[in-house]
């Protein structure tokens, strides 16, 4: 019963990889392919967190949580990494005179 | 463990691989910089994906100071070409 579970959990996040590979391999502007990697660092990482949970706890004694630490950690990097790219890319972008994107509506754009 | 739960990971692992292929080729490809930077980033959490689908295909927790090592060097690489994306220098 755990087996199924965790075989679950493990081909949903492997499949969840793939889509965010495609994703970063098909879409055709940068600010595009900055929203398919966040799929497999957020919802991928999490369900591979679970399935190793469910592993280890039901192989050891009490709940082996410590694989969660991985997930709060990324939940803080991941955010960050992306934002400073962002900037990067507006930046390099504003330098070459290339088209920018649109300014959100009512949004500061001044960075 | 189970050959179901075996197959699974099989499964699981050449998915994986198959992701960070595509990966290595919008880092080979990567019109800009900054494709590249993200091309990087996202196959190292590919793999620490792989490191922790191996701990638990060989039962064992070592595998998870390598996966969290791979997570935070992942992010300071990333960081820093980002950074020189930005400013020209890593650290001012």
């Amino acid at each position: 019963m755990t087996d199924i579970i965790v075989a679950v959990l493990l081909l949903a996040s492997g499949c969840l990889a793939f889509i965010a590979a495609i994703g970063l391999w098909r879409l055709p502007d940068f600010f595009l392919r900055m929203h398919a990697p966040a799929l497999a660092s957020t919802l991928a990482s999490w369900l591979v967190t679970l399935g190793s949970i469910v592993h280890f706890s039901m192989r050891e004694p009490g709940l082996s949580l410590h694989v969660w630490l991985i997930v709060i950690l990324l939940s803080i990097t991941a955010p960050v990494t992306t934002l400073v790219l962002a900037r990067a890319a507006l930046f390099r972008r504003r330098q070459a005179g290339d088209p920018l994107p649109p300014p959100l509506r009512g949004g500061d754009t001044r960075s | 463990m189970s050959p179901l739960l075996g197959t699974a990971i099989a499964i699981t692992l050449v998915l994986y691989a198959l992701a960070m292929a595509l990966g290595l080729l919008r880092l080979m490809r990567g019109p800009s910089a900054q494709d590249r930077v993200l091309a990087l980033d996202f196959m190292f959490v590919v793999a620490m994906l792989v490191m922790l689908v191996l701990a638990v295909r060989y039962d064992s927790s070592m595998y998870f100071e390598g996966a969290l090592l791979m997570a935070l060097f992942g992010f300071v690489s990333s960081m820093a070409l980002a950074k020189f994306l930005l400013r020209g220098e890593v650290i001012e």
